[in-house]
């Protein structure tokens, strides 16, 4: 009969704890970022300039169709041997970035493209700026347009995050690593992991929540 | 040792293509049956297989899956089974792939126009052949882009397993690279074999969606 004993667990909660609060500070810097990612490879996506599509279309399509795990090694491992070294936990970074990054052009790319060209039309007769109609005339209703799944994907992120542990960057995953290198109680750590990463992905559907309607909801009436 | 990159290192990693497949081909099929069940649940009259099936999905859907790997891997032992990585590889990626199945078919299912159902129940159609002949059926058109495309998800995270000891295509990669040291080259073989496997099955899901949207608005 298998003794259950959650007592490593409890005992060092804080570990746990602390290692949560990694995971969301990866996870947050790595959304900022590749929301940046995002934006640009959209911009890229839809120019007119064909090299630059093309570039971004080898890009995604690349990340999309490999493993995170194998993007992470070949930027972990493979890269130093190219002259560029990083630490783990900046390599983390990096890959998290890139591998949203390409789901985040994609999904912001479907949003631009949502919006009516009479809408720009529209903008440049008010006498609006390129910058101007760019930001308030596409960017703002493509990206409310786009909220739920790019805010899933951010969420997906979160959770793929877990995969950085193998490198033994810091995080949530890795501080559990530790935990069970030490005192053995594999299965009880790794359901309290479970767990908690199931109460980050509840606080952070909470939080997109939030903003959403803070910032993405219609003003009632004007 | 350090040794040089052969030929015969580079055929250890082209075969172990070979465990990717059947690793995603269980996985699938499981998930398939899985997945089935989950979205009938989930659709279900009973409003307690409802819960259930939700409580299902979001449980899977909200935790990582190298989690799920190793809560599997190790729980074998909780459960008195032995310990082994393709048993533990084939049973997480199974629930995962019938949480994320369920969900997908879920949508199918309730996307098919309630009247249908009700011509059938009007028909005097039992549940199982109002499923089988009615609803499954055009269900299964709406459904077929968003499967293949998961079927990419899924084989990236067969990818997983190798952490858990099990040697497909990347456990593979890891071992010759150890071996020979070139990672540039090795990881880099790798993810060319995964795009080879992933790539024609998005680009089959994207004609299948655009063909569907053409369908719908037609």
């Amino acid at each position: 009969m298998y003794q259950f004993n959650f007592q490593p667990v409890f005992g060092n909660l804080d570990l746990l704890l602390y290692g949560a609060w990694l995971t969301v500070r990866l996870s947050l810097m790595a959304m900022v970022l590749g929301l940046v990612v995002s934006v640009l490879g959209a911009v890229a996506k839809t120019s007119g300039i064909r090299p630059l599509r093309w570039l971004t279309d080898v890009y995604v399509e690349v990340i999309r169709n490999t493993p995170f795990l194998v993007q992470i090694f070949f930027i972990f491992f493979g890269l130093p041997a190219a002259g560029i070294s990083m630490s783990p936990n900046t390599a983390a970074l990096v890959a998290l970035v890139v591998n949203v990054g390409a789901y985040g052009t994609e999904i912001i790319r479907a949003g631009i493209e949502s919006i009516p060209r009479g809408q720009i039309e529209a903008g440049r007769a008010l006498g609006l700026s390129p910058v101007q109609i760019f930001r308030h005339v596409v960017m703002v209703p493509a990206l409310r347009n786009i909220y739920p799944s790019l805010t899933s994907q951010f969420i997906y992120l979160m959770l793929t995050s877990s995969v950085v542990s193998i490198i033994s960057a810091n995080d949530l995953a890795s501080a559990g690593a530790d935990l069970n290198a030490r005192t053995f109680a594999s299965f009880e750590i790794y359901l309290v992991l479970t767990i908690l990463y199931f109460l980050l992905a509840l606080g952070f559907s909470t939080l997109f929540g939030a903003i959403r309607r803070v910032f993405f909801t219609y003003p009632a009436s004007r | 040792m350090i040794r040089e990159f052969s030929s015969a290192d580079l055929m250890f990693i082209v075969s172990a293509v070979r465990w990717t497949l059947i690793l995603s081909g269980i996985a699938f099929l499981g998930g398939a049956l899985g997945g089935l069940a989950v979205a009938l649940a989930r659709t279900a009259q009973g409003r307690l297989r409802r819960r259930i099936a939700a409580g299902f999905i979001q449980v899977f859907q909200g935790t990582p899956l190298l989690m799920q790997l190793f809560l599997v891997y190790f729980g074998l032992a909780v459960v008195g089974l032995p310990i082994d990585p393709l048993l533990a590889a084939a049973v997480a990626l199974t629930l995962h792939a019938s949480a994320y199945l369920g969900e997908i078919w879920r949508g199918a299912i309730e996307a098919v126009p309630p009247g249908q159902t009700e011509a059938a129940t009007a028909l005097s159609l039992s549940y199982k052949d109002r499923m089988r002949h009615v609803v499954l059926p055009q269900a299964m058109r709406l459904a077929t882009a968003p499967t293949v495309g998961f079927l990419v998800q899924l084989i990236k995270g067969t990818s997983l397993a190798s952490i858990i000891g099990f040697t497909e295509l990347t456990r593979a990669g890891q071992i010759i690279n150890n071996a020979t040291f070139k990672p540039f080259l090795v990881f880099g073989t790798v993810a060319a074999l995964y795009f080879v496997l992933c790539w024609p099955l998005s680009l089959l899901a994207r004609r299948m969606e655009a063909r569907m949207r053409l369908a719908v608005t037609r």
